[in-house]
């Protein structure tokens, strides 16, 4: 499913966030990658999205080397993931409901059926009722409830999170546990970089420990 | 199919919703616009109602034929039936005796006419051609003169070549004009996608990262530069037409004035329409401009 070779990204400046990183994500399996900040978590998760490129080294994707691919197809590849960031990137301008449209309208669907698949992706995460809310009106938990719903509408390969929980309160941060392990439970890759211990011990997920930007576990 | 409709009219719908937010900015866009578009189109119409004016004018695109004096009837004959072939337009005949008159009628030449011992005037042709492009009337001066018979042809060519060559000296004028407003135009559509551009930054960000496209970030800024553009167009097609509505009486009464009728040309269903294409295209240059720079930071 993901397979990466020797994966090293160097910013300019010099800074070696991922080192020689290799490891392999079979389908269907919850992977955290856990280390202390600055261990290159987040930079190996933009690099799974395609969001960065890697300096070296290869990365497959559902059998794609999207090493080998030009930047015109990696619009194209970043839909076979549903992403979720700490700070979860809602847009303000619009209400949850046109936040959760997003990707359908992306992705072309016509807006009868994208919004009956929003309302729908609202109703997994429990918002359906917020439908009509500002995020800037939602709680924290709510507000990453809202950017879940994003990231698994248009029915994503991986689901991929760069410290879900960062900012939320042990409660909030339970449910959004929760719902990712339910999205588990029917099929979706799940792939979580974050620090909290807690996942390990409820889940028992495939772990892929960074230090210093290399896997140490 | 589905999916490029259903982007074309969702980038459609947003370029409308944008205009619609900000109903202040946009008035002042269109009216900025309208402007720019407006002196140029004004000119051009102007440059047009005077073409038709200095064509129109009385005597000016005439070409008069005089016959020798010897000619005789069949001669006069023989330059009808040449006429009837070569000139489309309209032509008179002016005998020499109807010459006469018109003379002794002038005031005081009947005394001179009178103690002349026989007519002097010749036999003449007025022609009014249809062409009336300073080239055209030149050949037909030069042609008709080959004739047999054909004493002396004159043309008021001096002044139809300073006519002509005014005209086109407007009418680079007027393309300076365009090409300076346009630029105008490409400007103020410029600035105002790098603003939207710069508001919409996290739209823009996300949408990135969560697979669109491109196309799908650039097209609405495309929508919203032609629709701006266009619609400047359309406000400048009003201002000109008001314009020349306003200045319909007075130029009436002034052609009057001077002994004639003159009524201005409005621009047509066409010409306002190309007036709009052409608003349509520079903001949409602009806005292919503003966002191939403002969306190279997200790169």
């Amino acid at each position: 499913m993901i397979e990466a070779s020797n994966l090293t990204k160097r910013y300019p400046g010099g800074l070696e966030a991922v080192k020689d990183v290799s490891f392999q994500i079979n389908a269907g399996q919850m992977v955290l990658i856990t280390g202390h900040s600055g261990a290159g978590k987040t930079t190996l998760v933009k690099l799974i999205a395609t969001i960065e490129r890697p300096t070296s080294g290869s990365l497959v994707v559902n059998g794609q080397n999207l090493s080998a691919l030009g930047r015109s197809a990696m619009p194209h590849i970043r839909r076979h993931f549903g992403l979720v960031f700490q700070d979860q990137k809602l847009l303000f301008d619009r209400n949850a409901l046109d936040n959760v449209l997003l990707p359908l309208q992306i992705a072309g669907q016509p807006r009868r059926e994208a919004i009956r698949r929003a309302l729908a992706a609202l109703d997994k995460v429990g918002l359906l009722a917020r439908e009509k809310a500002n995020p800037i009106a939602l709680s924290g938990g709510e507000q990453q409830r809202l950017a879940i719903a994003r990231a698994v509408v248009n029915r994503p390969t991986v689901l991929l999170a760069d410290e879900p929980t960062g900012n939320l309160d042990a409660e909030s941060g339970a449910a959004i546990l929760e719902i990712f392990a339910d999205f588990n439970r029917v099929g979706v890759t799940v792939v979580v970089a974050t620090h909290d211990q807690s996942w390990i011990e409820r889940y028992h997920p495939n772990v892929l420990r960074l230090d210093h930007g290399r896997v140490v576990e | 199919m589905n999916a490029w409709f259903s982007h074309h009219r969702a980038a459609l719908a947003s370029a409308f919703r944008r205009l619609w937010a900000t109903p202040l900015n946009t008035l002042l866009s269109l009216l900025v616009i309208g402007i720019a578009l407006t002196l140029p189109a004004f000119g051009y119409v102007a440059l047009d109602n005077l073409r038709d004016l200095g064509r129109n004018a009385s005597g000016v695109q005439q070409i008069t034929l005089f016959m020798s004096l010897e000619a005789s009837k069949k001669d006069v004959g023989e330059i009808e039936n040449r006429l009837r072939q070569v000139a489309s337009g309209k032509w008179r005949f002016v005998p020499k005796e109807e010459a006469l008159k018109r003379m002794q009628a002038s005031e005081g030449m009947a005394e001179i006419v009178a103690s002349l011992p026989r007519n002097p005037l010749p036999d003449a042709f007025v022609v009014e051609p249809a062409n009336t492009e300073p080239e055209a009337l030149e050949i037909m001066r030069k042609e008709i003169a080959g004739w047999p018979k054909v004493a002396h042809v004159q043309l008021d060519s001096a002044w139809v070549k300073r006519f002509d060559a005014f005209l086109r000296l407007g009418k680079l004028a007027l393309w300076m004009l365009a090409g300076l407003f346009g630029a105008g135009l490409v400007a103020v559509t410029f600035n105002t996608i790098r603003l939207q551009v710069m508001a919409q930054s996290a739209e823009i960000e996300v949408a990135r990262m969560i697979g669109a496209t491109d196309a799908f970030i650039r097209r609405p800024f495309y929508y919203f530069g032609a629709l701006q553009g266009a619609l400047g167009g359309l406000a400048a097609a009003a201002l000109v037409l008001g314009a020349l509505r306003m200045l319909a009486g007075p130029v009436g009464e002034l052609a009057v004035l001077y002994g004639g009728s003159f009524s201005l040309k409005s621009p047509g269903a066409l010409q306002v329409l190309a007036l709009t294409v052409v608003g349509a295209f520079l903001g949409w240059l602009g806005a292919q401009l503003s966002v191939s720079l403002s969306l190279r930071k997200f790169d």
